[in-house]
């Protein structure tokens, strides 16, 4: 016992004195950025991929110098998609790590449960999914990075606008983002002139849609189908829409807008359309496109580092973190109130999600237009001019 | 009109025959033990991740499917030595509660193991679908229906034909009895768990290219699977069958000509209908009170 204790002071010891080497004393301390994530669970495949991004590149930042000339020191937790567990660990970060800024929530309800904690204990937050309500009303502590699912449908209408569809079907999932976006869609759609002439939907567990296409099909004046799912389910969809040889064009959602999709979809998804972030097509993206220096660089790191192909969520992790780091530098310092501030007051961030502009009424800052459309041509993504 | 209610049928009995499938897997247990084993939804996953992982290793899909039902094997008999054995004088709901701890357990080693993607396994007989009647039946649905139709009938003969069915039967019936004319129970048990697991799996990677595979695949599969059983009746295999293409039908109709908001609704009440009138489902045996 003795010797351990002799044993861990050394080491302590040690530790101090590398530190103290490498950083002036006074520095040493770290900035500390809290996390809650949904690492294992039904929503891993968005936590994992964000925990990755954010390990990643504290680790990267500490080696260039760190921020302010201090270090970075992620401490996270895994909600494993329990929205009680987030609220747990949000409280845990604020009384017992003091963290400095949070970073995390992978899905809107682990977010929505740190909200009231984070609000009350006045700590900045930037959220990492996509519900709308989590900025709107605006929550003066409470940022988000990725486009809200009403983005996504007023983008997805605007492109069924250009190709002049005036009527089109809806299928969406019975689960949380399904039935968000077609809340969304039906709200937004009569801005832009489109009637949807026929609302369907299927539950996460089933493994056929044929039947709800067909009456799709079957309702007068169709010009274009939505699906508004993530999951397996819209990749049936996908398939049943091929077998049933539906002559309509096709959309789905940002919701599926990764390679495994792709995967699970095979030639059925040939010609389908999605709004969808830069970072699924980083080499075809134009010399002028002002994301695509960000955009490059992340998914070859991500690459490089993990081994594995890098998905669109894993961004927003990257531009959370970014824009934390750069509101505290323009802060010069971890006080709470004047990251906040400096937060509202980021202007042309070009991250790899969007170009973003915050304001006081907005605390998201993208805009519809940070969606790329995509259509799907020989088994890759295409980017629609 | 007519193509419409054609359609809306073939959905039904895709749906209907995936139902079918999985609630086999839960007769041969429930017939030795009374125990509903809740990891069945695990073999199933196990007979799609397996297929899919051994392909992914260059072996041919027919190989690949073999191999994964003798894991799935393993696994079964792994679990009944080495979880409800060690239990064997605890009661009835104590063995359904490991099992449920079981497929916690099985299904968070898959996800370490294969990772949490959802996988594609290749359709048995190619992609493109059957038109008839100016509707498209998905031709794996068949394979569904042929190998249910087949387990089916193996099951029959093999719980009123072999020696080693009889063994189990009888160990369900009256354990004591049964140890007393010289079956050795525990080896009817793991013999048991290892032939539902076989069931299990070949049903997942039937289905497999309908629904598509990941480590949680089992859970959204045995929920609905589960119900039909109960439904036809649990432990017949005949009832299982009619009971999970009866649940099909009865969602694709609903879908197709109510609403599909209603489809679950329509269905869990059709369930309660029946389970009301006939508690033990539609082909379950008579109640035998023993005293």
């Amino acid at each position: 016992m003795a010797k351990k204790s002799l044993l861990r002071r050394a080491g302590v010891l040690a530790a101090t004195l590398a530190t103290s080497l490498l950083v002036s004393a006074q520095a040493a301390e770290p900035i500390k950025i809290g996390s809650f994530l949904s690492v294992t669970g039904p929503a891993s495949f968005l936590g994992d991929p964000e925990l990755k991004t954010l390990e990643m590149y504290v680790e990267k930042i500490n080696e260039e110098g760190g921020v302010l000339g201090r270090p970075l020191e992620l401490i996270h937790y895994d909600d494993v998609g329990n929205a009680s567990n987030a609220r747990n660990f949000a409280g845990r970060l604020i009384r017992s790590d003091r963290v400095d800024i949070i970073v995390g929530g992978s899905t809107t309800g682990a977010t929505m449960a740190a909200v009231p904690l984070v609000e009350q204990a006045r700590i900045p937050f930037i959220s990492l999914a996509g519900a709308v309500t989590i900025v709107d009303p605006v929550k003066e502590w409470v940022f988000k990075v990725p486009q809200s699912d009403r983005m996504a449908a007023e983008r997805i209408l605007w492109d069924m606008r250009r190709r002049g569809f005036d009527k089109i079907g809806l299928i969406s999932g019975t689960g949380g983002f399904g039935a968000s976006g077609r809340q969304q869609t039906l709200a937004v759609a009569s801005e832009y002139g489109i009637e949807v002439v026929a609302d369907e939907t299927y539950g996460p567990s089933d493994s056929d849609m044929t039947a709800q296409l067909t009456n799709i099909r079957n309702t007068d004046g169709v010009d274009a189908i939505l699906n508004f799912g993530f999951g397996q389910g819209p990749a049936i969809v996908t398939k049943n829409y091929a077998a049933l040889d539906i002559n309509l064009p096709f959309y789905q959602s940002h919701g599926v807008a990764s390679d495994a999709f792709l995967d699970l979809a095979g030639d059925a998804a040939e010609g389908l359309r999605l709004p969808a972030s830069p970072i699924l097509i980083p080499s075809s993206l134009p010399d002028d496109d002002p994301q695509r220096e960000v955009v490059q660089s992340y998914a070859q790191e991500y690459r490089d580092h993990w081994g594995t192909r890098v998905s669109t969520f894993g961004g927003y992790a990257y531009d959370g973190l970014m824009l934390a780091v750069q509101a505290i530098e323009a802060a010069g310092s971890t006080d709470k109130a004047a990251v906040r501030d400096e937060l509202e007051n980021i202007l042309g961030y070009v991250g790899v999600t969007g170009i973003f502009n915050m304001a006081p009424d907005d605390h998201n800052g993208l805009t519809p237009e940070s969606f790329r459309i995509l259509e799907v041509k020989d088994g890759d993504w295409m980017l629609v001019e | 009109m007519f193509s419409e209610f054609l359609q809306y049928l073939f959905t039904g009995i895709t749906i209907g025959a995936t139902y079918a499938l999985v609630a086999l897997g839960f007769t041969i247990i429930y017939n030795a033990s009374h125990v509903i084993n809740f990891a069945q939804g695990e073999f199933l996953m196990i007979g799609g991740m397996g297929t899919v992982a051994f392909m992914g290793l260059g072996i041919p899909m027919f190989f690949a499917i073999i191999l994964a039902v003798l894991l799935a094997c393993l696994v079964g008999i792994a679990l009944q030595r080495l979880a409800i054995a060690p239990a064997k004088n605890a009661d009835v709901v104590t063995l359904i509660i490991i099992t449920i701890g079981a497929s916690i357990f099985i299904r968070g080693i898959a996800q370490v193991v294969w990772g949490k993607d959802y996988h594609v396994v290749p359709p048995f007989s190619g992609d493109e679908p059957i038109r008839l009647g100016g509707a498209v039946l998905n031709s794996q649905s068949l394979w569904v229906l042929g190998i249910g139709a087949v387990l089916v009938i193996a099951l029959i003969l093999f719980f009123t034909r072999t020696l080693i069915g009889r063994a189990i039967l009888g160990t369900s019936m009256n354990k004591l009895a049964a140890q007393l004319v010289g079956v050795k129970t525990q080896m009817v048990l793991m013999l048991a768990f290892g032939l539902s697991a076989l069931l299990g799996s070949v049903a997942g990677v039937t289905v497999a290219p309908i629904t598509f595979t990941a480590y949680d695949i089992g859970i959204l599969l045995a929920l609905k699977g589960f119900v039909a059983a109960a439904m036809g009746g649990l432990g017949s295999g005949l009832g299982a069958v009619v009971g999970g293409i009866l649940l099909g039908v009865v969602e694709a109709m609903t879908a197709g000509y109510i609403s599909s908001e209603y489809k679950d609704a329509v269905a869990f009440s059709m369930i309660l209908l029946v389970l009301f009138f006939m508690p033990r489902g539609l082909f379950g045996g008579r109640t035998v009170e023993r005293v």
